[in-house]
Order: structure tokens, then C-alpha cells, then sequence
């Protein structure tokens, strides 16, 4: 059987609003990922440490709270220092465009903002993941 | 040891050690070949039960327990994949993110991959890598289970069956296959009703099995109100003392290495003979029935 894709799903910060991240988790599923899910409420640290110990190729978070701006490029220098940022690293949430451009400077590959179909978040992942 | 703590401290070197034998990548061999003199260092507990018994939030508050002791504690945790989609959600970790980060921690999850008996192929050697990294206890959170997932004996020094409240009938229905398995039961949400009559039917199911020399405790706990963890764990203990003076843990480990030799030489056998260019023919002459299955077996075990 061909290796499956691994996903790590999180949801940073401090909203409680976790459809997204499942819709989401349940999407890259269907598609033949493992996907490990790690639920609500994770500091940086938590994500990469999970990462990192799950050894997967993709670490995939939701925002709604606002915060991405702050935490978002956390996750990635922490991944850094990890020497793991070969993983990549994709955003969803309500992320104004304005911001989409600085996550994007600041090594998140992709942001989904809501109204985004779920195959489009699959095929960004199989396209771009590393191998 | 101090070389030890030096491994265990490297979280990506021991989670890419994982992968590698987990899919089977190039060096995988070597990795495995490499670290067997170092595994037997730690203790192996096996967690089962039925799915939402707690078997997680359970693993996570003994793990706590562990490392106040002073421990290194390695959980793999297995979840079912799609026979559909060959996907997976693995959410074992839900329960334990807060120690995601505590330095004597590791945790990995892993999908049963096809695999049927509650664990996945690739188990054993996770569990491999995590020992001779310097695991002192090692738990392994199987899917949850109905009744014949006992793979997990195969692989466990102790193996610690999570019950709950309220199964009722199907306490009886488990009987024949998991209740034969556990050298300890755990009445996890004992702070439910009816956990008292749980355990008394639990005492009686066990009084009902043959007489050993051991016979399995019975400890209520709550995972979530960290209620009679203390306990659960010396019942662990006792039972790794019982093994460990009657020899019990040498003839366990040695059926167990026996198990992990009788799967490589199956793949290895399985390899050899499909690649083989008489396989499709005799296969050919099987289906017109000119050769019976055990004639072809004999030709294609002589070299």
C-alpha cells in the first residue's frame, strides 16, 4: 500500500470554534490522509512538539480568533528551530487578504479562508507536500 | 544512560526512526538490526477495551503518574483507517496535548493500515525504537474493541483492559475472547452509576475462568478526576513483580520474540516464493487443476 500523506490538524489560540478544523480533518481523511487530530485550544509549542513527534509532512492549522498574525509565524520559527521546516505549513480561517500576504512572507505556503472547497485545501496538499 | 538521555531528547532523529520502520522505507532493516540489542530495557503496557471506555484520557493520567516517578514514558496510540479511503483520523492525542511537550514525553499516533487484532503491523517496531531510545514505560493504546482484538498480548508485558460502567450484557458477550486477555482491569467513569455492579459482575466473570496463579485485580478509577490512579498502577506493579519472580515475563517475552521472528520469516518466505518465476505457472496449473495447492507449495519451498 503507498505511504499515506500525514496530517497534523490544530487549532491554535484560544476560539472554540472547531467545525472548520473538522470539516477540514474529515475532507483530507476521505482523500486518504492520516490526519492526527489534535483539537482545540494548542499553543505553538503543543503544535510543533506534536509535529515533530508525529513526524508529519504537513501541519495544517485553523484560526478564527484573530490572533494569526501573532501565532501563525510563531508555529513556523519554532518549527525552524526544530529543523522542521521542510513540513509544510497551511493556514484556514477568517484571515483578511491584507494578512494573507504578510503569513505568506512569513512561511505559511497557503491560507483557506472560509468559502474555500475542501478538494481545492487536498489538491494544495498533494501538489506541494514533500516526499 | 546518560547516552540514553541524549537519544530520548531527540524527538525528530526517534519520530524519523518511526516512519522509516513503520513504512518499511529503505534502511529500515539496518535501523531495527541496529537498536535489537538495545529494546527489553522497558516495561510494555497494553491498553484495550471498548471504544469511549477512556482508554486515552486513561493512558494520559498514568503517563502523569510515570513521570513523577521520574519515568520516560513512549505512548503508541493506534486508531482504525478507512478500509474505504485508506485515510484516517487519528485523535488519540485530544487527550494527552498537555504533555505533548513535557521532555520525558513521546507520543505517536498510528493507523491500523488494513491491519485486523486492534494494533497495526508496524507496531512492533515503533515500539522497538521507543525502547531502545530510552523508554523506561511504554504504553500502547490499541483501537477500540469488541471481542476477538487480542493481538495485543503478543506485544505486552502487562496488559490493562479499560472497562466502564453501564456495558451491561456486553460484559457477558466479551467474555470469551478480551476478558482472557487482561492481567489487570480498570473500571474507568467509576464516579458513574452502576461502576459498583460493574465490578462485582467483573469479579464474578473472573471467578468463572480456570484457577492461575494470578488472578487479575479489579481497580475502580476516574481518569478525568484522577481518582485511584495510585492504586491502578500498583496493581501494574504487582503484576510485573509476579511475572518478573516466576519467570512469567521471560516466557512472555520469549513466545513475543517468537511472534516477531514467525512474521519476518513469513514476509521473507511470502517475498521469496511470489518473485520466483514458477509461482505464476504452478498457479496456472492449479487452476486447471493439473497441480493440487500442496505439490506446489513442496516445489516452491525447494530451493
Amino acid at each position: 500500500m503507498e505511504r499515506p500523506i500525514r496530517v497534523l490538524v490544530a487549532k491554535p489560540g484560544l476560539d472554540g470554534h472547531d467545525r472548520g478544523a473538522k470539516v477540514i480533518a474529515r475532507a483530507l481523511r476521505d482523500a486518504g490522509m492520516e490526519v492526527i487530530y489534535t483539537g482545540l485550544r494548542q499553543t505553538p509549542e503543543q503544535i510543533v512538539a506534536a509535529a515533530v513527534q508525529e513526524d508529519v509532512e504537513v501541519v495544517a492549522v485553523s484560526i478564527l480568533s484573530g490572533a494569526h498574525a501573532t501565532l501563525l509565524p510563531r508555529i513556523k520559527s519554532l518549527l525552524k528551530e526544530e529543523g522542521a521546516d521542510d513540513m509544510l505549513f497551511v493556514a484556514g480561517g477568517v484571515i483578511p487578504d491584507e494578512d494573507i500576504v504578510f503569513l505568506k512572507e512569513n512561511g505559511v505556503a497557503a491560507v483557506f479562508t472560509p468559502g474555500t472547497p475542501t478538494t481545492e485545501a487536498v489538491s494544495f496538499i498533494k501538489e506541494n507536500v514533500k516526499k | 544512560m546518560a547516552d540514553n538521555v541524549k537519544v530520548w531528547q531527540d524527538r525528530r532523529k526517534i519520530a524519523q526512526m518511526i516512519t522509516t520502520v513503520e513504512n518499511a522505507l529503505p534502511g529500515h532493516e539496518e535501523i531495527l538490526q541496529d537498536i535489537y540489542k538495545k529494546t527489553g530495557q522497558a516495561y510494555i503496557i497494553g491498553i484495550t477495551g471498548p471504544p469511549g471506555a477512556g482508554k486515552s484520557s486513561l493512558t494520559d493520567a498514568l503517563s502523569r503518574v510515570y513521570i513523577d516517578m521520574g519515568k520516560r514514558v513512549g505512548v503508541i496510540a493506534i486508531d482504525p483507517t478507512s478500509p474505504f479511503s485508506g485515510g484516517s483520523i487519528l485523535g488519540d492525542r485530544i487527550r494527552m496535548n498537555e504533555l505533548s511537550t513535557h521532555p520525558q514525553m513521546f507520543i505517536r499516533s498510528m493507523g491500523t493500515r488494513g491491519q485486523l487484532g486492534g494494533l497495526s503491523a508496524a507496531t512492533h517496531s515503533a515500539v522497538m525504537v521507543l525502547d531502545a531510545c530510552g523508554a523506561d514505560i511504554l504504553f500502547i493504546e490499541t483501537v477500540g474493541v469488541g471481542q476477538s482484538e487480542v493481538e495485543i498480548v503478543k506485544l505486552a508485558d502487562t496488559v490493562l483492559m479499560v472497562m466502564v460502567p453501564g456495558l451491561g450484557d456486553d460484559i457477558q458477550t466479551m467474555k470469551a475472547g478480551i476478558m482472557e486477555i487482561g492481567d489487570v482491569f480498570a473500571i474507568n467513569k467509576s464516579d458513574l452509576p452502576g461502576a459498583d455492579r460493574t465490578k462485582i459482575e467483573l469479579e464474578a466473570m473472573l471467578s468463572f475462568l480456570p484457577p492461575k496463579e494470578w488472578r487479575p485485580p479489579v481497580r475502580m478509577v476516574s481518569a478525568t478526576e484522577k481518582e485511584g490512579l495510585k492504586e491502578l498502577v500498583e496493581a501494574i506493579d504487582e503484576h510485573r513483580t509476579f511475572q518478573e519472580k516466576n519467570k512469567r515475563l521471560e516466557e512472555r517475552r520469549k513466545r513475543n520474540v517468537q511472534e516477531a521472528l514467525l512474521a519476518i520469516l513469513r514476509d521473507k518466505m511470502v517475498a521469496r516464493v511470489t518473485s520466483d518465476d514458477r509461482y505464476k505457472r504452478l498457479l496456472e496449473e492449479m487452476v486447471k487443476k493439473e497441480i493440487d495447492p500442496y505439490e506446489a507449495a513442496r516445489q516452491l519451498m525447494q530451493k
